[in-house]
């Protein structure tokens, strides 16, 4: 019986030859991560165990990017504690405002994880570095302490569900779209405790933005990881990113699954996630007349230059709707300075949006962006549950960016094709 | 926590999918305090919720408890707010590693779930596993937890568990 790549990425982190969905693992990790959210409690537990100096401080990463710049005085304060840290660990890894970005979205760019490398990260959505073959998961702050101070982290070894897409995505439908449409046909722990390998020829074809984007998302549907596996798309992509010799594993023909699934994409419309759950997504057709206030575009999850490239191609020369405040946030400095050299700057100022810096603040009614009692907001990050974005009487539909674009021009949720015509 | 600790208290009966954001709203993440993030558990679920539990009550909810942000925020407020047990039917993987973490005992169990309402009077026996409805009369028996997290919800979390492998000659 063959293996998954995630069954491999485990074995050699492990030292082991094999390891099976169910076993308990003790890994090595290559990368930890934590934000100025998860990092303040990640360093209390590193004190409490009594640890004084990190494993690696080439592999201890942080990156302030929530409540940044930050949005009052406990915030700063937080930025501070974390920033401290850095300097008295000398960690080679600190990323300050201004120069940095959105954590998932930086750490690629960056070139900090390779295919078949182990990377934990205190925040969720960590999964996103499986768009490159690697293995990365979400995990709270005590956790990340154990590998800052170790280097090392228990974990069990998951079992996989292959999800295979075949056919031809037709225009406007792209990977937040196939991860919205496989979150809503397996719901919200449709692969808890699971890893989610995402294959066939669609996939093959997907930009890595796009598989960014999906790899993103398993976590929301409960999954552990999300994993794709090396092609030359990817290769290209880390040239003069990479910076060191990296691994690629590939599962074996006779890998176990303990669920295969195959979803037919041509014909498929852009999907949308009403609230509150992403998994409770319809095809466009069928969400009828749903005005919106306000439009956001970025994230980790749809902060990545194709992102901001489908939403400049349609918000170029148009205007956003009189009714409607859209909110552009990129997810890194690299992104937001294509945005300037491309001319999609220009045109979303000349469009009516508002540009943010890099921040995660929007997505979880942080700042920048919060919404007020009954409003209502269409946006390309990756949670929709009670109150995510502000006021619990608020709501989030969750679309990719060419729905976002097209609905900030007409004020309410919209085809692209309508606007693109 | 304790191997040997016996929990009573009343249940709070919730739903699926119970999320972080709902357990501790994103705006009061830029506490760290168990006690200042507790005065906000549930704060957008079941408003006055930390107001009106009673130290040693006991949360029970449905399908992927703690489904979300992998804030440790959130079993961090459960225990805030004095709740000194939760029971579901499951748990979403983050929080699942995060409450054994910090020491806020869970218990995975669909039976006792279904049986439970809000208001009934509870015993908890963590060493047994054991789950009793006070109310109804009913024992349920939750699943047991592997040796290994045994071991470190034994230590009272992951800190001393650690704390002890680098006393034993860990790298630093």
């Amino acid at each position: 019986m063959g293996h998954t790549i995630t069954e491999k990425i485990l074995a050699y982190h492990a030292g082991r030859e094999e390891v099976r969905p169910g076993e308990l693992v003790n890994v090595k990790v290559d990368l930890a991560m934590a934000n100025d959210i998860t990092a303040p409690l990640a360093i209390e537990a590193f004190r409490s165990m009594g640890a004084e100096r990190v494993f690696d401080p080439a592999k201890v990463v942080m990156v302030p990017d929530h409540f940044t710049p930050a949005r009052d005085m406990a915030a700063a304060r937080n930025c501070a504690l974390v920033r401290e840290f850095a300097r008295e660990q000398r960690l080679e890894n600190y990323y300050e405002i201004g120069r940095a970005g959105i954590e998932h979205v930086l750490l690629p760019e960056e070139g900090l994880v390779l295919p078949g490398e182990l990377v934990v990260g205190a925040d969720s959505h960590t999964c996103t570095y499986g768009a490159l073959g690697a293995f990365s998961t979400g995990v709270g702050s005590s956790d990340l302490a154990m590998a800052m101070a170790l280097g090392e982290i228990w974990l069990r070894v998951p079992e996989s569900m292959l999800f295979t897409y075949e056919g031809e995505l037709p225009p406007w439908v792209g990977g937040k779209d196939l991860i919205l449409h496989t979150i809503g046909r397996i719901g919200v722990d449709g692969a808890l405790y699971r890893a989610m390998e995402f294959r066939g020829p669609v996939v093959e074809e997907l930009s890595m933005d796009s598989r960014f984007a999906m790899a993103n998302m398993a976590v929301e549907a409960g999954a552990k990881n999300g994993i794709f596996h090396v092609d030359a798309k990817t290769r290209s992509w880390l040239e003069g990113r990479a910076r060191r010799h990296y691994r690629e594993f590939t599962s074996d023909a006779d890998a176990s699954y303990v669920e295969k699934i195959t979803m037919e994409v041509s014909g498929m419309e852009p999907q949308v996630a009403f609230p509150h759950l992403p998994s409770n997504v319809k095809p466009l057709s069928g969400v009828g007349e749903v005005e919106i206030d306000q439009v956001v575009i970025g994230s980790c999850t749809n902060g990545r230059p194709e992102d901001m490239e489908i939403a400049a191609r349609i918000l170029e020369g148009r205007r956003v709707h009189p009714r409607v405040r859209a909110i552009v946030f990129p997810g890194s400095r690299a992104v937001l300075l294509e945005m300037v050299r491309r001319g999609w700057m220009e045109t979303f100022l000349e469009a009516g949006a508002a540009v943010s810096t890099p921040t995660c603040g929007p997505c979880l009614g942080g700042h920048m962006g919060v919404l007020a009692e009954g409003e209502r907001a269409l946006s390309t990050t990756n949670r929709n549950f009670v109150g995510r974005m502000g006021h619990t009487e608020s709501e989030v539909y969750l679309c990719g960016p060419a729905v976002a674009a097209a609905s900030a021009v007409t004020g309410r949720i919209t085809h692209p094709e309508e606007v693109m015509g | 926590m304790t191997g040997g600790m016996i929990l009573e208290g009343k249940a709070w009966r919730y739903g699926k999918n119970v999320d972080t954001d709902v357990i501790i709203p994103a705006r009061y993440l830029s506490a760290t305090a168990p006690e200042d993030l507790g005065a906000h558990c549930l704060e957008d679920l079941d408003p006055g919720f930390a107001r009106r539990v009673r130290p040693g009550d006991i949360i029970v909810a449905e399908e992927n408890f703690g489904s979300g942000s992998s804030r440790e925020h959130a079993p961090l407020a459960i225990k805030g707010c004095g709740v000194s047990c939760v029971v579901a039917s499951s748990f979403a993987r983050i929080f699942y590693r995060n409450a054994i973490n910090v020491g806020l005992p869970i218990l995975e169990c669909p039976e006792a779930v279904r049986d439970i309402s809000t208001g009934d009077d509870l015993r908890v026996d963590l060493a047994a596993g054991t789950i009793e409805n006070l109310s109804t009369g009913k024992m349920f028996h939750a699943e047991p937890f592997p040796d290994f997290m045994r071991e470190i919800i034994s230590l009272g979390g992951l800190a001393e568990y650690v704390r002890r492998r680098l006393q034993a000659g860990g790298s630093r």
